[in-house]
């Protein structure tokens, strides 16, 4: 009978232990989606609107989860240092510069690239800042 | 059959007053006014509100034509003041103008004016791909180029929109993001901020209203 006490504590806390990590991980998700949300508002949304759908031919959508997840370690690139080439979108073609915005810390990229990859129909998950600065050091 | 009439007269005093009451929305004059003595059609002199008008004006349009403000007779308009490079508010105002735009598009008495404040860069070729990119073709919405002081001026001085160089803005301009809608006599009667929804909406009710002058 004791045994059995002592078992079931020590499975219990695991479990605990289990559940409150995953807690930690949908509590970061949940402040990178708001915090980002602001972020968006304040930089992306006059391009690319408030739902993600762009603006004509100037500025694409963020609706393509394809093109997000096959670009995946270099969102960030393209967040803080704008983008000077052809990316085919939902199979369209745009061409205009985008615009760079140094003034994003590594914390800031982050937080905006999981609120992209979050809304608009996207749902890719979390990315922690760390993952998101090494990619930044990358960039070409 | 007393109580009848009395009834009746009521009822129709009321409904005289409140037609009397309900008055004709009308837009406000917007800039300099002043009074004139003016002659008319019977030579009987009055005297009258001569209210702030847009000069006459010429520019390159996205085609590379010479167009000037005569393209503009007989209609009223919406004009604005951006540039193709700009990254903070005028994709928020071209975004909201498109909306206005595709609402109005077979109406033939609405145009819209949009002039470029850089110089520099903007030229017809360059507006050309910004209005196709845009989703915009054909001559109902004119994108002007211009040398800096006919364009600065006109912004300034005539439709009451403050535009400017400045090296320490982000994409080197400085400007406001009003949407200024002009009458058919070439007098400003709205100035609506392009980049929020509310006065994008009121400037879609207040084009009717305006047009609804000229119906008469």
């Amino acid at each position: 009978m004791r045994n059995y006490i002592i078992n079931s504590i020590f499975f219990l806390s695991i479990i605990t232990i289990i559940v409150s990590c995953q807690n930690q991980e949908t509590i970061d998700l949940q402040n990178y989606m708001s915090n980002g949300k602001d972020i968006y508002k304040a930089k992306c949304q006059n391009c690319h609107g408030e739902n993600g759908e762009g603006l004509g031919q100037l500025a694409p959508p963020l609706t393509d989860s394809v093109f997000l997840k096959a670009n995946k370690t270099r969102l960030a690139c393209f967040i803080k240092n704008g983008a000077n080439e052809t990316l085919v979108i939902h199979g369209k073609e745009y061409k205009e510069k985008m615009p760079a915005f140094p003034e994003l810390a590594d914390i800031d990229v982050a937080q905006v690239m999981v609120f992209v990859t979050n809304s608009f129909g996207n749902k890719q998950g979390f990315v922690p800042y760390t993952k998101v600065s090494k990619d930044l050091q990358n960039c070409k | 059959m007393n109580k009848i009439t009395a009834y009746l007269a009521t009822s129709l005093l009321a409904i005289s007053i409140f037609t009397a009451c309900k008055q004709e929305r009308k837009l406000p004059f917007y800039g300099e006014r002043h009074a004139e003595t003016v002659k008319d059609a019977a030579g009987a002199e009055k005297i009258d509100t001569v209210y702030q008008t847009i000069p006459d004006w010429s520019f390159l349009n996205q085609d590379s034509v010479v167009t000037t403000n005569k393209a503009t007779d007989g209609k009223i308009y919406v004009a604005d003041f951006f540039f193709t490079s700009c990254t903070t508010i005028c994709p928020t105002m071209h975004r909201n103008l498109m909306t206005i735009y595709n609402d109005f598009k077979t109406n033939p008495d609405v145009m819209f004016v949009s002039h470029t404040i850089d110089f520099k860069y903007d030229k017809p070729h360059v507006l050309k791909k910004y209005a196709q990119k845009l989703g915009v073709d054909g001559p109902k919405w004119q994108f002007l180029y211009g040398t800096k002081d006919s364009v600065y001026t006109l912004a300034e001085k005539n439709y009451l929109v403050a535009v400017g160089e400045d090296s320490t803005a982000k994409d080197g301009y400085i400007h406001q993001g009003y949407l200024v809608l002009i009458d058919k006599d070439r007098r400003i009667r709205g100035a609506y901020d392009g980049t929020k929804e509310d006065q994008v909406e009121q400037l879609k009710k207040d084009i009717p209203v305006l047009l609804a002058e000229y119906k008469k």
